[in-house]
């Protein structure tokens, strides 16, 4: 009955064995908040499932929970700036350090640019409606604070949206 | 009703599976036979755009047959309330309330209000008194029989009596039914009012603050919960305060705090959360003297949605744009209008994993533009995924969970708080100079993020705290920094600070990120101590109804938060929402504020009588009992009124967003949109995964054999799918699961769409968005696509 | 012969036996919603088989393959039509049965397919020479070889393991832990064996007249391939699901030629690994 077996076969071990940590996290797909283990070893992220542990989920996840690994771990994703300059026709990689310096230049330009003080009935209203913000419902509810704190009570933007509203 | 789910939370959908094996009866009211149509008990067909006269119609169902929980209803709902003789119903006007100004197109609800003073409105707890609530609907809804609801939604009537049956059945004392929606019943004209009819349904039943009960929002992305909490949306500051308004007369911040009394109950704490918010955001230059800082917020001048200010953009009016990781070139409403907006940018900034279609709308949008017109000046940011950040997602639980960082995003790639804390030290830098009065709001924002020690296991050392930011977001004594345990220590004379008041109590002290709690409690099924829930933990709001008025449990099947009168105290499986010593026969007082009006046995702390509302005397501005209107485009004309569509619902109307009127033969179809499993909203989360994408890689259009049969259509064939803003071309996928509804003898088909598709990613195709019109449903402004009108023929477009 | 194979193939004892495993899969709790499809590929790294929409239901997958190793179904079935149909959709998460006895490993020539410890049917990858004798042997048309250079070598046999490399560790196979309403259930098979029957039963005392096993020892699909070790309830006939009334052994028809071919084969595959083995040295 028992055949002999190779020694790949007797070898063979689930890769999360080696694990120098798994870390709990949450999926980012829908709101349920399923609660996800991501494994790493030597700074890599090996594997991502289900968190036995959560009483939501207790280890599940649905096929997008599932994928989640290729989602992170994916060729396909952009990992340097790309910058389209006015009337280009191509794509340029930026230094990170230089596009951060010229989005905060273009803010503080169209913002004074477009700032409304007053109306014309003379009420104080310190906004702009010529910067719009939109999303936030994929991101985290600290990132959401400073959107908010940021343009909307630092800069006098008041489109500031997500997609609660669509 | 109203939600899909099977197909999109499926592991939500894991507990009505469990329940469902335990005898628990799934009901699926839908106008598709989904999966969770197959996995339900009972499936009932609607027609897209009916839910008010189903709900309705089961309304009239438990009032008529008597089937409503009396000793619920009466101590807990404003049924016995007897509104202002002005009061004129939709029933006896047309379908119009009294009130309504056909110029503006808007409501004055001045006559909607109770009768006598604002906070002891006169009550007739017989019921009997012909302007009291409980009389009032009875008429609203006694035309919504079982006959109308087949005739209107298409629904046989024997499955709508057994849906009542079912419902009533499994209420009461013992039993409770919960209602899930989602999508489906937002992103109609008139969507905040199904939710309010299901609210109505269940106040009557008794299924509201008890366990197994209530109605559950099903939301569609990870945070956007928190996103509406925190918020980044137009007319909210955190907490759902009310963004302060021109139109409102918020002038000042004292004006701005009437809303405190305006609202009543719970919220007559208003002036503490919102100065302590000017406290967390301006810090020590938010004084007494210049209001807390209160103008350096802009005040709104209209509707600044995102449909508006798309619009806006359309028209040239936005300058710059920044989205974080949202798709609107194919994910919002009338996607085409929403591309050639983009070109009208000066400059814009786009945040995502993936290149977008709004990123790459400049070469790639279907319209075939030559990037030399194209003046728009665009940045696509990399930014960090799941397990290479930390932070707190709020689910549609209200449950916020903290997640962790396993690893370093790659290359530049960085979390969107690195963006914007980074943004904003680089925008404080360029005003640093600066002594114009409007700069002084940026100029003093607290912006102290960076962690006393970067973690030295990663590369990126410059990455702000997280914790920091939910630090401040839980709130602080100003004096000595110490952390709040909770919102009821607010203060409004400028000691306190908190960011997000209802979120208070998340992060108690250093080291206890409650959000951040994974222990599960053996014997209690709330499991409190995993994450935290807002307000204070508590995971079933307004629980206090679990109890009778006496507060004692409903029944020991049904127990969750009762008075301990040994101890003087409310206790429970979860966190009572209500004051904890207030006794259950404690008197409301005649006079005073707030909570003072309310008795020991109002449970809805938040509402100003502290009753839950069947009728709503404010904050609609489409009338006070949900009414049956047909969808802006409807094949149909409204069999209940003489009134179409709502009268308050916002159409656009410009050249570019044409929208079909009732019974229009050129566009003779209903056409729904949706999501399926596989894929994603837009699909930047989605398409650019391939075992994903292989599940589901194309964009088809669902039809059913008959609408095949009269057009010609086999499987698979190319169709092309148009409304006055737009066409499409998509295979058809033919099935059983899509049926057409009988109305007068016709056959009126619809056409089902999934929305995921675009032109970047591993798999691309058409987009269902450039078919919607740009709407907004009055009270959320949100678009009308779950029920538009369309046409649709064999063949491709070109 | 034997001898000299093993050491030449570097073969080792075999691990002590432990109970056996497999999979009870419950069709009447099946949301179709494909997690275990993906869960699947994310564990073992499969690739994606291509992108095109085939127009059958939402079953995009087709069928099982040397780099899919769960397929969930879709059947529609509607009576009448207009807004008073009777209708069912059918979802059913198909993956190898790991038969007891397994035609594809009785067909293997080589030695690549094996039996666990844990009672399953298992392709040994530094073994497996891709001569496809299995493929046409699985009565159910679950293995097969790889089309074109992915994760594996092409040519070479594939099919679910059910994550033996979990298993060693006592972890759960990455669909059953994935299934969100526990569809896919993983366990001792003799225990999931009764758990079966006695849910059968609940299901017929509600008056589900059409459920039935599928694979259980005293099914008569077991009549030659023994009792699968991933066995299914049903809500209709086996036809219903493209499952085989009773699936057939080869060797009943084939017993003449089988054992020419055994001999044949491992000669063959001595020769191949000799060749194989160079080329990768």
């Amino acid at each position: 009955m028992a055949q002999p077996v190779s020694r790949e076969s007797i070898e063979k071990e689930p890769r999360t064995r080696r694990a120098d940590k798994a870390v709990a996290s949450v999926c980012p797909y829908c709101a349920v908040g399923c609660s996800q283990l991501v494994y790493v070893r030597d700074k890599r992220i090996i594997d991502i499932e289900g968190n036995p542990a959560s009483p939501i989920n207790e280890g599940t996840l649905c096929p997008k929970g599932a994928s989640t690994f290729q989602y992170v771990v994916n060729p396909n994703r952009v990992t340097t700036v790309r910058y389209r300059a006015p009337y280009s026709d191509h794509w340029e990689d930026r230094p990170l350090e230089w596009a951060m310096d010229r989005i905060a230049t273009l803010i503080k330009e169209t913002r004074d640019a477009t700032f409304v003080e007053r109306t014309a009935e003379g009420k104080l209203v310190n906004q702009t409606t010529a910067i719009a913000t939109l999303g936030g419902a994929t991101m985290d509810i600290e990132e959401n604070y400073l959107i908010k704190k940021l343009f909307s009570g630092g800069l006098g933007v008041v489109s500031i949206e997500n997609q609660a509203r669509i | 009703m109203g939600s899909n789910m099977a197909e999109n939370h499926p592991v939500g959908y894991r507990w009505p599976m469990k329940a469902r094996e335990k005898g628990a009866t799934i009901i699926h009211v839908d106008p598709r036979f989904t999966r969770t149509s197959a996995t339900a008990n009972l499936y009932v067909p609607i027609r897209s755009g009916s839910d008010i006269a189903f709900l309705g119609g089961l309304i009239n169902y438990v009032l008529t047959h008597d089937q409503w929980f009396k000793e619920y209803v009466l101590a807990y709902t404003n049924a016995s309330t007897i509104v202002s003789g002005d009061y004129v119903d939709a029933e006896d006007n047309g379908g119009l309330f009294s009130g309504y100004d056909p110029q503006s197109g808007s409501y004055d609800n001045a006559s909607w209000s109770y009768a006598g003073p604002p906070h002891g409105p006169a009550r007739d707890e017989t019921l009997q008194h012909p302007r009291c609530v409980f009389q009032i609907l009875k008429r609203h809804y006694a035309r919504y029989t079982p006959e109308m609801v087949e005739r209107v939604c298409g629904s046989p009537k024997e499955l709508f009596l057994q849906v009542a049956e079912v419902l009533t059945k499994n209420s009461g004392r013992e039993r409770t039914s919960a209602i899930c929606y989602a999508v489906g019943w937002t992103q109609q004209s008139y969507g905040a009012q199904i939710i309010r009819a299901a609210g109505i349904l269940q106040l009557l039943l008794g299924n509201i603050g008890r366990p197994g009960g209530g109605i559950m929002a099903l939301r569609g992305h990870a945070s956007i919960q928190g996103s509406t909490d925190v918020p980044t949306l137009f007319d909210l500051l955190p907490g759902y305060l009310p963004h302060p308004a021109v139109i409102r007369g918020d002038d000042t911040l004292e004006q701005y705090m009437r809303e405190s009394l305006v609202r009543g109950g719970y919220w007559s704490n208003l002036p503490k959360f919102v100065v302590s918010l000017l406290r967390a955001w301006y810090g020590d230059e938010a004084r007494k003297e210049n209001e807390y800082g209160y103008q350096w917020i802009p005040k709104l001048t209209g509707d600044h949605s995102h449909v508006s200010t798309s619009a806006a953009m359309a028209d040239g009016k936005v300058k710059g744009f920044v989205v974080f990781g949202q798709n609107p070139a194919n994910g919002s409403p009338h996607a085409g209008l929403q591309r050639k907006a983009l070109t009208q940018l000066d400059w814009m900034v786009a945040l995502d994993l993936y290149e977008t279609e709004t990123a790459a709308f400049w070469y790639a949008a279907p319209e075939g533009w030559k990037p030399a017109d194209i003046k728009t000046e665009v940045f696509l940011v990399p930014t960090a995924g799941p397990g290479e950040k930390e932070g707190t997602f709020t689910n549609t639980q209200r449950l916020l969970q903290y997640h962790d960082k396993a690893v370093d995003p790659p290359g530049d790639a960085r979390s969107d708080l690195w963006f914007l804390y980074h943004l904003g030290r680089r925008l404080k830098e360029l005003y640093l100079e600066s002594a114009n009065p409007h700069d002084q709001g940026l100029r003093n924002l607290t912006w102290d993020y960076l962690p006393e020690r970067p973690d030295p296991e990663y590369r990126i050392q410059d990455e702000p705290s997280a914790e920091k930011v939910l630090m401040e977001v839980n709130g602080y004594t100003v004096a000595d920094h110490e952390r709040i345990p909770g919102f009821e220590r607010l203060k409004d004379d400028g000691s306190t600070a908190c960011g997000v008041w209802i979120y208070s109590g998340v992060f108690p002290a250093p080291g206890q990120n409650l959000a951040r709690r994974r222990n599960r409690t053996p014997g209690n099924y709330v499991d409190p101590e995993w994450g935290f829930a807002w307000p204070g933990n508590r995971r079933i709001l307004y629980n206090r109804a679990s109890a009778d008025p006496a507060g004692k449990p409903w029944s020991e099947r049904k127990k969750y938060v009762w008075w301990d009168a040994g101890a003087g105290s409310w206790t429970g499986l979860d966190v009572p929402d209500f004051p904890l010593g207030k006794a259950p026969d404690t008197p409301a007082k005649g006079q005073g504020t707030g909570m003072d009006l309310h008795s020991g046995s109002d449970p809805f702390t938040l509402k100003a009588d502290g009753r839950g509302w069947l009728f709503a005397p404010s904050g609609l501005k489409d009338g006070p009992l949900p009414t049956h209107y047909e969808p802006l485009e409807s094949p149909l004309s409204n069999d209940l009124y003489p009134r179409q569509d709502s009268p308050v619902a916002k159409r656009f109307r410009r050249t570019d967003n044409p929208i079909s009127p009732p019974g229009d033969p050129q566009y003779p179809y209903i056409v729904t949109t949706y999501r399926v499993t596989e894929q994603y909203t837009s699909g930047s989360m989605s398409r650019w995964n391939s075992w994903l994408s292989e599940l589901m890689p194309e964009m088809f259009a669902e039809i059913s054999p008959e609408l095949a049969a009269e057009k010609g259509i086999e499987n698979l064939d190319w169709v092309v799918v148009s409304t006055p803003r737009n066409q499409i071309e998509c295979k058809a996928l033919v099935t059983r699961r899509v049926r057409p509804f009988r109305h007068n003898g016709n056959l009126i088909h619809e056409v089902g769409l999934p929305y995921h598709w675009g032109y970047k990613g591993l798999v691309t195709g058409a987009m269902a968005n450039d078919l919607v019109a740009l709407s907004e449903e009055p009270n959320v402004y949100i678009q009308e696509d779950k029920a538009l009108t369309c046409n649709l023929r064999k063949g491709r477009l070109r | 012969m034997i001898d000299g194979y093993k050491r030449l193939m570097n073969l080792e004892e075999p691990p002590p036996p432990k109970k056996a495993k497999g999979f009870f899969t419950d069709t009447s709790l099946c949301i179709g919603c494909k997690a275990c499809e993906v869960a699947c590929k994310q564990w073992n790294q499969l690739p994606a088989d291509g992108f095109a929409i085939t127009g059958n239901s939402y079953d995009n997958t087709g069928h099982l393959g040397a780099t899919t190793w769960r397929h969930v179904q879709f059947i529609e079935q509607a009576k009448a039509n207009g807004s008073r149909q009777e209708q069912r959709w059918l979802m059913m998460s198909d993956v190898c049965k790991h038969c007891a006895n397994a035609a594809c490993l009785e067909a293997c020539p080589t030695g690549a397919l094996v039996r666990t410890e844990f009672d399953t049917v298992y392709v040994q990858q530094d073994i497996c020479n891709g001569c496809g004798f299995c493929v046409p042997a699985c009565p159910f048309g679950v293995i097969d070889r790889v089309p074109k250079e992915s994760t594996f070598e092409v040519g070479t046999a594939h099919k679910c393991t059910l994550c033996y490399d979990r298993l060693k560790d006592d972890m759960t196979p990455a669909c059953a832990k994935s299934c969100p309403t526990a569809s896919i259930q993983f366990g001792d098979v003799e225990e999931l064996q009764q758990r079966a029957r006695q849910r059968l039963g609940e299901l017929k005392a509600r008056g589900e007249s059409t459920a039935r096993l599928y694979g259980m020892p005293e099914g008569k699909e077991a009549a030659e391939v023994g009792p699968l070790h991933a066995f299914f309830l049903l809500l209709d006939k086996p036809e219903a699901y493209n499952l085989p009334e009773v699936p057939r052994l080869p060797r009943k028809t084939m017993a003449e030629r089988y054992g020419w071919s055994a001999a044949v084969g491992i000669g063959f595959a001595m020769v191949a690994a000799l060749v194989f083995r160079g080329g990768r040295q």
